[in-house]
């Protein structure tokens, strides 16, 4: 470790001013000395002498002349098994860990390994020495929970290497030297069971990126089905306090066909995240019959810890995430709230005092963003095989409105944009995600007709209902009235979705494509009523006998007596020219 | 010993600024001014040159003041001899008692570890419909009541006080009216829960400034209580009021506003103080309910706006009613799937018919013949307001269960309601129907109906 030690000159809230003696770089990982103990920092301007650090902890207690040494390293974190079922803060200390040592309260300056260095994983090789690989490809693998888990060349190196030598089968710990390999200029290198890599610097060891275009099913009838989300594709989330940003990304979580979900949990409140932690466990996985836990790894800088590791939060999250995309796994990456990680950039700009932006936010903040975004995507790696990351980020635009500096921001880099209402969440109508604002560019799980239809009468009972808010229901023809009840029913009954119900609350693929088949087919039914109140209670009537559809398990003899009760209400009104 | 300073070179709002050595962050000084000594914090550090915001203000703060670093950082005494006593802002008696100096305790300690909290589990009965039917309260929650000047916010906290089973009530008062400090002593007094509560109370004389320790005081201090296992309320009222001394302080200091005059950590600010609400794992717990005025009745106002990302929900408290729109508790669903089966339907139920209702206003009031179904809508509306929203209602949750039965069996048919048909068959009042006797005036519906309303449900 280099012997560079600073000074300190200055302190502005979680900003040190630091005058240094021998050179520094950008981002360079700094500890400063209070007391005992030793508060990380990370550079992020230099002018002359003086370095600008952002400091990981509460500052109380530094004063002018305390030393900084400074790491010759970038913020980084270990990545090798044993990162699933784990819950981590923003830097990636194991929060469990810390408990043990520091009992309810998180105490400053203390840093664990994320990864265990004691525990042994039984490692199979799958390289024999003689082979060629390049970064990324796998030399063995270890069984971690669920799947099993690639050990691979060390993403760092470049050019074709020769592996040179080889551990056999064995029992050994993540620091172990597993292999040594030369490359092509002759150097050799050696790859550890684990790995640490800079959290800023995207993980580039594949052979390309290839467009997304496989549905994600979230189980989400509103999403799956309107506004999709592709494997490998990003997408956002925003909406006002309380319209169900989160409850959303938690139902997602759960239910989502992948391989590995990483929640962040970014500035947001710790309760939400405890519910994750104490439930997931018990909850199994239908697609291993595992616990939900062991596909899941948490980062959790929530909005009382600090407010510079919640900026790191969201790298260390998508870092882990483009670790396990190198496997061949599917990853989905849910970060809550992307807005506390810019209002975080913020915070810090405004004490950096740089010319502020809208908002005052920093002039970067686009790029910022849209670099974030970027390392989602659907890659093909060398040697075969594909791995994704999905990125689904919540916004917090403040006061609700959209036209602010994050949700623009992001809605110009994500592929699908799923907007929560106000006016949806206060008439319970959930999940509150706006139909008509909403968009995505990716492919849907029904075919694009019948969505097409049904997001027709979506907007034209929207219409008509705007319209009989003027001219009342007298003014309204039988036609448009039925058009909008028809509209209503859609809504009530397919894009509503009671997320607590076992059944209702996840909805498969194939579910979907079978109901909205025949949704449509019910939407397209020329229908007669002799007026206007029974119209009303026919689709009273008819919402119920869906809603309680919606309730049986496809495999439940119920399922097919309610959707022939359903067919055969609608058969009644239907008008016989 | 520690050095005396005499020189201050700049006082700008309640910031003062001096030369000095051997400072660290956070620190406390005592500075002597014309009109007696005050305690100010370290807000930054510039080589020698050192910020202080002065908590009594820095009116009759001379050039020469004297300036006395303490070496330590803000605390507050703690001790089971707070209950029943009345402090200042700042923590000095208000009542004629003596100075409590036992355990100093620093404010604004570390967060709690995520995976030390546990989910809450605990309703917090309050009585009022509005709040134990569609919006549960639970322990350790933390939330708001957004109101505007005017309305009866203390009151409600005050009956929410005495209602809710809890060890400690502590009382966070910020630029609080006089006779509203008068009303919480009193009404505490009277229903003989002075001797569980401690007050501490910056009042709208007092300065500014020091309305900003009040939160961390108070969270301070219920933090100890609850690490000792007690189940702790916090009322906090108006946290606007602390909102805006910290503005106060952030435009001094020349920051950056984002939005109104605000400093950029305005939500951080805010959230370090509610998220001390806790249930912890293996000890007691802290419930906050606070009080945030919206300027100009505007919820996109920056303290509201930011406490609503913050809380776990909101009160609007409209025309001296709970609005049940916007209204939210996000806790109530760890507890309310557990209290009887009908309780969720109920909530949705009536909310989306009341929204309903709502609309036939509008209609109503632009003039349009009122359909049948408008008719029935309006009925029921009138009901809900008269027989729920009004905040004179006290009634167990159970009661108000029945009620709401009661009040959807007389103004629709049961498919109407869009209710779930086992619902309608365990719980719809009728002739010969099950809930016959359940509704009306006796109100409990009988133990095995929930059952069989459950069994139905799997
Ligand atoms: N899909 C849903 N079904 C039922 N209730 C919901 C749903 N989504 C949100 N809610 C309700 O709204 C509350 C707020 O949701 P939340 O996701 O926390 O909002 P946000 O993250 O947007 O602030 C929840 O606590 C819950 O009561
Ligand atoms: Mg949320």
């Amino acid at each position: 470790m280099s012997e560079n030690v600073g000074r300190v000159i200055g302190v502005n809230g979680n900003m040190l001013t630091v005058e240094f003696f021998r050179p520094v770089f950008q981002n360079e990982m700094a500890f400063a000395a209070v007391g005992e103990e030793r508060l990380k920092a990370e550079v992020i301007r230099v002018r002359g002498r003086y370095a600008d650090l952002q400091v990981f902890e509460d500052t109380r207690g530094l004063s002018v002349g305390d030393k900084v040494d400074f790491s010759g390293e970038l913020l980084s974190v270990q990545l090798g098994p044993g990162l699933l079922t784990q819950v981590f803060d923003g830097l990636q200390n194991p929060l469990p860990a810390l408990a043990e040592r520091t009992g309810f309260f998180l105490q400053r300056g203390l840093y664990l390994d994320a990864l265990d260095m004691n525990r042994r994983w039984a490692f199979t090789p799958e390289a024999r020495p003689g082979d060629t690989l390049l970064a990324g490809q796998p030399l063995g693998s270890v069984p971690e929970g669920i799947f099993r888990h690639r050990i691979m060349v060390p993403f760092g190196l470049t050019g074709r290497l020769t592996l040179t030598e080889i551990l056999p089968e064995g029992e050994y710990t993540v620091r172990e030297r597993v292999a040594l390999l030369t490359d092509e200029a002759g150097r050799e290198h050696e790859a550890l069971m684990m790995q640490t890599w800079p959290v800023k610097i995207p993980i580039r060891a594949y052979a390309e990126r290839l467009r997304p275009q496989k549905p994600l099913s979230t189980k989400i009838r509103i999403i799956d089905t309107f506004c999709p989300v592709a494997v490998g594709g990003v997408y956002c989330t925003p909406g006002p306090f309380g319209a169900g940003k989160t409850v959303l990304q938690q139902i997602t979580s759960r239910h989502a066909d992948v391989d590995v979900v990483i929640i962040c949990a970014c500035g947001e409140r710790a309760g939400e995240v405890v519910e994750t932690i104490r439930e997931f466990p018990k909850l199994s996985d239908p697609r291993t019959g595992k616990s939900l836990m062991e596909r899941t790894c948490i980062v959790c800088n929530t909005s009382s810890m600090p407010v510079a590791a919640r900026e790191a939060s969201v790298y260390t999250a998508v870092t882990m995430a483009e670790y396990y995309r190198q496997m061949g796994l599917h990853v989905l990456l849910l970060a809550d709230s992307t807005s506390r990680w810019a209002q975080a950039l913020r915070e810090m700009s405004g004490r950096l005092e740089e010319i502020p932006g809208e908002e005052a936010f920093p002039a970067y903040l686009e790029s910022v963003i849209a670099a974030f975004y970027e390392r989602g995507g659907l890659v093909r790696l060398h040697g075969g095989g594909v791995g994704s990351v999905t990125i689904g980020g919540t916004v917090s635009p403040a006061g609700g409105n959209f036209e602010e500096p994050v949700t623009q921001a992001t809605l110009k880099v994500v592929g699908a944009f799923h907007g929560l209402s106000r006016a949806r969440s206060d008439a319970r109508r959930y999940p509150a995600i706006d139909p008509l604002e909403s968009w995505s560019k990716y492919d849907p799980v029904a075919p694009r007709e019948q969505v097409a239809l049904g997001d027709g009468f979506l907007r034209r009972s929207a219409e008509i209902g705007q319209m009989m808010k003027v001219v009342g229901e007298e003014g309204t023809s039988m036609e448009d009235f039925v058009v909008h009840l028809k509209g209503e029913y859609l809504d009530a009954v397919y894009l509503q979705q009671d997320a607590y119900d076992p059944v209702d609350g996840a909805t498969s693929e194939e579910r979907q494509r079978h109901v909205f088949d025949r949704l449509q087919r019910i939407l397209l039914t020329e229908m007669d009523f002799p007026d206007k109140g029974e119209a009303r209670a026919f689709f009273q009537r008819l919402t119920q006998a869906t809603r309680d559809w919606n309730r049986a398990a496809m495999d439940n003899p119920q399922f097919a007596a309610l959707e022939e009760r359903i067919m055969q209400m609608a058969a009644q009104v239907t008008r016989y020219a | 010993m520690r050095k005396i300073y005499h020189r201050i070179d700049n006082i700008a709002g309640n910031v003062i600024i001096l030369q000095a050595q051997d400072v660290s962050y956070g620190e406390l000084a005592a500075v002597a001014g014309t009109r007696g000594t005050s305690l100010a914090q370290v807000i930054r550090l510039e080589g020698d040159r050192v910020y202080l915001q002065v908590f009594a203000g820095s009116r009759g703060i001379p050039t020469d003041a004297q300036v006395r670093f303490l070496g330590r950082g803000m605390t507050t005494s703690f001790s089971e001899n707070l209950l029943g006593r009345i402090f200042d802002g700042a923590g000095r008696p208000r009542d004629r008692g003596p100075e409590i100096r036992e355990n100093p305790t620093p404010l604004g300690g570390p967060p709690v570890n995520p995976v030390r909290r546990v989910i809450p589990r605990n309703m917090v009965r309050t009585g009022i419909p509005m709040i134990d039917v569609f919006n549960t309260l639970v322990e350790s929650q933390k939330l708001p009541i957004f109101s505007v000047a005017g309305e009866p916010y203390n009151q409600l906290l005050a009956r929410i006080a005495l209602q809710a089973e809890v060890d400690v009530i502590i009382l966070g008062g910020m630029g609080l009216k006089y006779d509203d400090y008068l009303f919480f002593r009193d009404h505490l007094e009277e229903h003989g829960a002075l001797s569980r509560a401690v007050l501490y109370v910056h009042t709208a004389a007092d300065p500014t400034v020091e309305a900003l320790l009040v939160p961390d005081i108070c969270l301070a201090v219920a933090e100890q209580f609850a690490l000792s296992g007690k189940r702790v309320l916090a009322l906090l009222t108006d946290m606007t009021n602390f909102a805006d001394a910290m503005k106060e302080i952030a435009i001094t200091m020349e920051q950056i506003p984002s939005s109104r005059g605000y400093p950029g950590d305005l939500y951080s600010q805010l959230a370090a103080r509610y998220e001390k609400a806790v249930d912890f794992d293996g000890a007691g717990s802290i419930t906050i309910l606070a009080v945030t005025t919206m300027p100009g009745d505007d919820v996109t106002h920056p303290v509201p706006d930011n406490t609503g990302y913050i809380t776990e929900g909101q009160f609007y408290l409209r025309g001296g009613r709970i609005e049940p729109f916007g209204s939210l508790s996000r806790l109530k669903q760890q507890v309310n799937g557990k209290t009887r089966s009908d309780h969720r339907t109920i909530m949705n139920t009536m909310i989306q018919l009341f929204a309903a209702y709502r609309e036939t206003l509008e209609k109503q009031a632009m003039g349009f013949r009122m359909s049948a179904w408008d008719r029935k809508l309006l009925k029921y509306g009138r009901r809900f307001e008269s027989e729920m929203m009004d905040l004179s209602v006290n009634l167990p949750l159970e009661k108000a269960l029945d009620l709401g039965w009661a009040i959807l069996a007389d103004c629709f048919a049961p498919e109407e309601t869009g209710v779930q048909t086992a619902l309608i068959e365990a719980y719809w009042p009728g002739e010969d129907g099950p809930g016959a006797e359940g509704s009306g005036a006796d109100g409990s519906a009988p133990e095995e109906l929930a059952d069989a309303a459950a069994a139905a449900d799997a």
